[in-house]
């Protein structure tokens, strides 16, 4: 790599430094871990969406071949807390279970009396080999005593509903309204044109294609417990398993993420099997592993999404928006994962006015306790539900005025910034008709209606639709997250090293699961300090030798830990500024960090290289005056404000006019995410947002019978979108940067996520528009839009 | 699950687990392997749990992901579907076996030269399926590729990168048959 050295390292498409292990199968995941002596672990889950545990009998499973003990909530109601809730939306009021510290409160780890949706983990079965310990589960014993139970968030809240919590009246958890309300109110009652729709939004199950798995071992010689999972948060599990979990030391608990076979979100959570793995680990007294089946991940995996929203558009009829208001419903599940209020209140609601500058906006939203699993974000949290309902909007007003969807949005577009949403969001900068116009130009948007009639000779109906969305990502400002509701911070932080022998130790908080850090943050740091790729390794996901660190999620990672990476490298090439000039005999400012040397202004040819400035910073002979020796810097980086990537995303598709089959055969992608780190990295980030977006669209979707019994539990009931039924994607980029990090970037790994539902429904609803269809809710499976067209929408 | 089924399936295993291990050998990787294994062993656990191969992953089970692909007798096999007892005498291929040591095949530098692999859990099951491919077909066309391809599952997205990689040997291949 030593040619790029004094190119641009940064912003070119490096091959990345995690392949080769990945290529040759030898990259080990939490499922490929064994330990001596270990045990293997099945759940007993309720097959009951609620009901009264009565009585559990282990004593025969206790006597199958194998099986070393069974553990109930019983076993374990003493020995750990109830997971805690680290999300109280701030300024409402709000009702969960308590957590023994006076926090909210989320789930038991094994239900005790009690339990509160399908596959509510209520036994655990520890024996000698996995088949063992799932040959054990039928013979666990448990006497049920089914109670009425409910699935869907509007009739949660109905007079007469079955209640889930005794602190949660209604089962409401909480009502969350941002905007003003009277305002909007009167700005619709006003306007000339007023546009109102139901839009649903079924649940998405994550569905990583590696499910999710955890090693625990407890030393009771050191009283340590170590935790092999794959969390996208590992110190965030470490903090909550031993703090508010099992109450342990915190420098008593290390947290390993070994490689992660994909997250989108899922595995950013606490769930119950991180601390029973440790501490059933020190009750038998042996290693033990657990490794979830499809149909548990479907059960007990958090999902995501699931609102339903009762939208109104307001505004003139030459195409100026006055006033948006939405009004949703949304089921947290039978307890709040420990962030599930997030997505649902602030990425949700200040989200919703998408890229439009919308004088009222009014948003608020009902959070509920249902008979279901846990919800909490996916990739494209609560702004795919966002952009979904005001990109269907702004099409039904386009729609209602007779004017083209494009031009309503060139005429409502943010055009200055920073931009106040008024819904809590500043948008920090943005082009937003440059990247329409370019989708525009690349799916030739003139030539459609000639596309259209040649379609129809086929029997096929051509649809194009738009989706411009603004995403907020770069989680993010550690006092804005505190004040919207979250316990905890999300600064970026890095350890920067540079060895005596020139060598250098990244060590970063960030949590790779897919998304190439090693290489995106070598290639900073070789950018920076003018260092050989090679030179340089990463060090992340073992809280034994990382600091504590936040993770990956939100599209936060190269805009906040690069950013902090990117800080650090300023810091060391400050130091060796330093240390250099001292050496060389000259002031400080004379001086300049070049390509890996530190050189004298005007005189290039005096000069040190980086590893003549570290080794002579390490023996510390002759430093100036009050510097430390070495050359390492820790930096701890907050964010001033989010960023906001946008862009807009084209999908033209052909539906059959005999079987109402959607063909998504064109799609196009405008993104811009400010400077990018490896733009052939980004670009596959992009394939994966649209990819996890179109599925939603038109073959997703989890559902539950109204008594609470999950309909979709496995891939034969759950479509995934597979690589036949999606085009070559079209993509490209504009290049806005932000001001807020010295990178100019902004997130890019879940930001365009939210595009393609509402793009590929706005295009099936163009393509059935004149039969009267005005809308359509996801997924747009070939049954539905038949039946649309032949009811022409009634 | 009743009592009444609950009591069928533990008798079935018992029944099952009453029948001894029978003995199998087979070629994986090019070594020679012989074993006891019990008869409802699916040829992945082999794989993984008993040789310690753990390239091949496992992700549903069902033979829906394609996680598990390896080759048997060349052909690509979902491993989680077929019994280890059934491979006996057969020659398994895991992803590990695709080249040797740190070599990489030609299918397995264009994934690396074209951002082919995001996570990497499902490119053990997607390169031996490609391989698989490539050998019936050494020119597929894009449609013939993300046809092929559908056995595979990739939630991070990747496939239009794969589509590449497969593209970028099959051109390789046909310069070097032209020259």
């Amino acid at each position: 790599m030593g040619h790029l050295l004094g190119g641009a390292v940064v912003g070119a498409p490096v091959k990345r430094r995690e392949d080769p292990e990945l290529l040759h199968g030898h990259a080990k995941f939490t499922a490929d871990l064994t330990l001596p002596g270990m045990l293997h672990l099945a759940v007993v889950h309720s097959p009951h969406a609620h009901a009264r545990i009565k009585s559990i009998d282990t004593s025969e499973a206790e006597k199958m071949p194998g099986v070393v003990r069974v553990f109930t909530g019983a076993d374990i109601v003493d020995k750990m807390m109830r997971l805690p809730v680290i999300w109280k939306p701030a300024g409402v009021d709000s009702h969960f279970p308590p957590h023994p510290y006076g926090l909210p409160g989320a789930q038991t780890a094994l239900a005790t009396d009690r339990a509160r949706y399908v596959g509510e983990w209520v036994a655990i079965v520890a024996a000698e080999t996995r088949e063992q310990a799932y040959a054990a589960v039928p013979a666990v014993k448990v006497d049920y005593e089914p109670l009425p139970a409910v699935a869907d968030a509007e009739e949660s809240l109905k007079e007469g509903a079955p209640l889930l919590h005794d602190e949660a009246p209604g089962n409401l958890c909480t009502h969350f309204p941002i905007g003003d309300r009277d305002a909007a109110e009167k700005a619709v009652a006003e306007a000339e044109v007023v546009v109102q729709q139901k839009i649903v939004i079924p649940r998405q199950v994550h569905n990583a294609v590696e499910t999710r798995a955890s090693v625990g071992n407890y030393d009771p010689e050191t009283g340590e417990y170590t935790l092999w999972t794959n969390t996208q948060i590992p110190a965030g599990n470490h903090y909550m398993i031993a703090s508010l979990v099992l109450g342990v030391p915190y420098n008593k608990v290390r947290v390993i993420a070994p490689h992660i076979g994909g997250g989108y979100g899922s595995k950013g959570y606490l769930y119950p099997d991180a601390p029973l793995v440790l501490l059933l680990s020190r009750l038998v007294g042996r290693p033990v592993k657990w490794v979830d089946t499809r149909e548990g991940l479907f059960r007990t995996t958090v999902h995501a999404r699931g609102q339903t929203h009762y939208a109104t558009i307001a505004g003139s009829r030459d195409g100026k928006i006055s006033a948006f208001m939405s009004t949703a419903y949304a089921s947290l599940g039978a307890y709040s994962s420990h962030n599930g209020p997030g997505a649902p209140t602030a990425l949700t609601g200040r989200s919703m006015t998408g890229a439009y500058a919308i004088p009222h906006p009014f948003y608020e939203v009902f959070l509920t306790y249902t008979n279901t699993n846990f919800v909490g974000p996916a990739r494209g949290a609560g702004r795919m539900e966002s952009m979904l309902v005001i990109e269907r909007m702004i099409d039904l007003y386009a729609r209602e005025i007779g004017m083209d969807p494009a031009e309503v949005r060139r005429k409502n577009f943010v055009t200055q910034f920073p931009y106040d949403n008024g819904l809590g969001w500043n948008y920090d900068s943005g082009n937003y008709a440059g990247a329409l116009n370019r989708a525009l130009e690349m799916v030739g948007y003139g030539d459609i209606a000639a596309r259209k009639a040649e379609a129809h000779q086929r029997g096929k109906r051509l649809g194009v639709g738009l989706a411009s969305y603004v995403t907020v990502a770069g989680v993010g400002p550690s006092g804005r997250m505190g004040r919207e509701g979250l316990i905890g911070s999300t600064w970026g932080n890095t350890v920067l090293r540079v060895h005596q022998t020139g060598d250098v130790t990244l060590i970063t908080g960030s949590q790779p699961h897919g998304q190439g850090h090693v290489t995106t943050f070598s290639q900073i740091v070789a950018q920076e300090l003018g260092v050989d790729m090679e030179r340089i390794e990463v060090i992340h996901s073992d809280t034994k030798g990382v600091p504590y660190a936040q993770g990956s999620y939100g599209s936060r990672t190269y805009s906040v830990e690069g950013a902090s990476i990117y800080e650090s490298a300023q810091r060391v090439k400050d130091k060796a500024c330093k240390v250099a000039a001292h050496l060389m005999e000259v002031a400080p400012e004379d001086v300049e960090y070049v390509n890996g040397k530190v050189q004298v202004k005007g005189a290039p040819e005096k000069a040190m290289g980086l590893s003549d400035i570290a080794v002579m910073a390490w023996f510390a002979w002759n430093l100036p005056q009050g510097l430390e020796p070495g050359l390492e810097v820790t930096t701890y980086w907050d964010p001033a404000d989010f960023n906001f990537p946008f862009g807009t995303h084209i999908a033209v598709v052909e539906v059959d006019e005999a079987t109402g089959a959607v063909d998504l055969v064109r799609y196009v992608a405008v993104d811009d995410v400010g400077n990018v780190g490896n733009p052939g990295i980004v670009e596959g980030q992009m394939h994966g947002n649209i990819a996890f977006g179109l599925g939603p669209a038109l073959m997703e979707g989890a559902f539950y019978s109204p008594d609470g019994q999950l309909l979709t539990n496995s891939f034969q009931d759950y479509a995934i979108p597979r690589a036949s039924g999606m085009p070559n994607f079209e993509l490209d980029r504009t290049v806005t940067p932000t001001p807020l990090n010295g990178l100019g970037a902004k997130g890019a790994g879940d930001v365009s996520e939210p595009a393609p539902a509402p793009a590929i429904v706005n295009a099936v609803v163009d393509a059935l528009s004149d039969l009267g269809v005005r809308h359509l809710d996801i997924p747009l499976t070939a049954e539905k839009v038949w039946r649309a067209m032949q009811t022409r929408g009634e | 699950m009743s009592e009444q089924a609950a009591q069928a399936l533990l008798e079935g295993q018992s029944a099952l687990q009453a029948v001894p291990g029978v003995p199998v050998t087979l070629t994986v990787n090019g070594q020679r392997v012989s074993r006891m294994v019990s008869v409802d062993q699916p040829l992945v656990s082999f794989i993984r749990d008993t040789l310690n191969l753990t390239g091949t992953k496992v992700g549903c089970e069902t033979g829906q992901c394609g996680a598990c692909l390896v080759l048997l007798d060349g052909v690509s096999v979902k491993s989680c579907a077929v019994l280890t007892v059934q491979a006996n005498g057969a020659a398994v291929t895991t992803v590990e076996g695709l080249a040797q040591g740190s070599d990489m095949t030609p299918l397995q530098a264009a994934f690396w030269d074209n951002h082919a692999v995001q996570c990497g859990f499902c490119t053990p099951g997607m390169l031996v399926s490609m391989t698989d491919l490539l050998q019936h077909n050494p020119n597929p066309s894009e449609g013939e590729i993300r046809t092929w391809m559908d056995g595979n599952m990739c939630r991070c997205g990747c496939y239009q990168n794969i589509v590449r990689a497969v593209r970028s040997v099959a051109e390789k291949t046909q310069s070097a048959g032209g020259e």
